[in-house]
């Protein structure tokens, strides 16, 4: 069963891929069964992560790579990322709305996913995901965060390169020297250039990037800063050509890096995985127990406070002192 | 396991049809009562909703009509059935009842017209999803 699965996966098989992803967003059974025997078909696709401010037209400039990277003949995984309303539980997933012209595309796998609550800037399933669209075997995997405010970094974990998308006039050198997102950035793209003050947020990026420069050199690769308007298809190419160099650089990096970076990532994911799960069980356990209801009741009528009730339970349950 | 599932709906327009409200007003109390939509905007073929709908694998597709084109409507149904991909599909909008009986016996799921409440069709949406 498993393997006839994992076979239709690895042969590109849309409608089985279509449909693990959304078990492994709805934590279906069997999922991680599945996952496990088509982990050692990943590691093929170049993972390009998309991320910035809403509204600064990810969408646009995804749609507009998708179209520059058929060109060359390669195909392309898109995950694109829209929030879940914390009040309903629900999403509006318009992501594709920018991408739609590629959809008859048998090269393009567009999928949208919703946050369901994961902070981060990505859903708590990405990595899977990203694992399935790997192993199906598309060249280039580009996953679109939602749009992010300052420290929504968890993209930089999981991509190969991380593009991150500014527009002029949102605000002054200030915020460009902030700890957060431009920290984690490969590539900054000034969309909407057209507009006035490009040449200002260009110049306060290139100040941030010249004050970290040490960092930076460490790796080898300086983050560059590219001008584009995704509406006209305008810097896509230089965009693409960017993406490539950082890709070559990173090929160029000494054994012990490379095994260094791969050992980061390595922890990140094993240490996220573990904390979902453990979260997730232990949890459970504490929350349908008999003594959480009583304690819940206490708090209720007064006789006991959140504090210690919280430390009681975790000492009775986990024998945590 | 089971809190984490939603249901998923497709919300597009069809063909050359590029009365969006409609279309945006559903896909929001959909999301208010907590459904996952994938909203795909307007002039999209039925070639274009079968394949974003396979991808997104979704558990059915809502239809907007206010343009009288109803043979896309009919074309989406036959896609569907070519292409052996089987949910629920509805239409809501401006349809006279005559073309309305149409679309059912094509195998439209049910239609809705503006009277309708956000209810009716939460309601049954969650009727016909048995996840």
């Amino acid at each position: 069963m498993v393997n006839s699965i994992v076979e239709k996966i690895v042969n590109g098989d849309v409608r089985v891929v279509a449909k693990l992803i959304r078990d492994i967003d709805d934590g279906a059974p069997g999922t991680r069964e599945i996952l496990k025997a088509l982990y050692r078909h990943t590691g093929n696709a170049y993972i390009i992560g998309i991320t910035g401010a809403p509204g600064v037209g990810k969408s646009t400039l995804v749609d507009q790579m998708i179209q520059g990277l058929r060109m060359d003949g390669k195909t392309v995984g898109v995950l694109a990322v829209d929030p879940t309303s914390p009040l309903s539980g629900g999403a509006i997933l318009g992501d594709r709305v920018r991408m739609q012209r590629h959809s008859l595309d048998e090269g393009v796998f567009i999928r949208s996913l919703a946050t369901r609550g994961q902070f981060g800037g990505l859903t708590q399933s990405t990595r899977s995901v990203i694992d399935v669209l790997d192993a199906m075997g598309k060249d280039y995997i580009i996953v679109e965060t939602v749009g992010v405010g300052q420290d929504e970094i968890d993209i930089a974990k999981s991509a190969h390169t991380t593009v991150i998308v500014v527009v002029p006039g949102m605000g002054d050198n200030i915020q460009a020297i902030k700890a957060g997102i431009f920290e984690v950035g490969d590539i900054f793209v000034i969309n909407k250039s057209d507009r006035p003050d490009a040449l200002n947020t260009m110049n306060d990026l290139k100040a941030m990037i010249d004050i970290t420069r040490r960092r930076f050199k460490k790796e080898g690769w300086e983050p560059s800063i590219l001008m584009a308007e995704a509406a006209i298809n305008k810097g896509i190419v230089e965009l693409l050509n960017e993406i490539e160099m950082h890709r070559k650089n990173r090929k160029t990096l000494s054994r012990e890096t490379i095994i260094r970076h791969k050992k980061a990532i390595a922890r990140n994911e094993l240490t996220d995985m573990i904390k979902i799960r453990l979260v997730e069980e232990v949890l459970n356990h504490i929350t349908n127990s008999l003594e959480f209801k009583k304690h819940l009741d206490c708090i209720v009528d007064g006789t006991k406070d959140p504090y210690s009730a919280c430390d009681e339970l975790l000492s009775a349950k986990l024998n945590l002192e | 396991m089971s809190n984490k599932q939603r249901i998923k709906v497709l919300v597009s327009v069809i063909g050359l049809d590029g009365h969006f409200t409609g279309a945006e007003v559903v896909s929001r109390f959909l999301m208010d009562a907590g459904m996952e939509v994938v909203y795909l905007g307007i002039y999209q073929t039925p070639e274009m909703i079968v394949s974003a709908a396979i991808q997104e694998h979704v558990d059915v597709i809502g239809i907007s009509s206010h343009a009288a084109n109803y043979e896309q409507i009919n074309l989406l149904m036959d896609l569907m059935k070519k292409n052996n991909f089987n949910v629920p599909v509805m239409c809501g909008g401006s349809i006279p009842p005559q073309d309305a009986e149409v679309l059912i016996k094509k195998g439209v799921s049910k239609i809705f017209l503006p009277s309708s409440t956000s209810e009716s069709i939460v309601n049954y949406i969650v009727s016909k999803v048995k996840r």
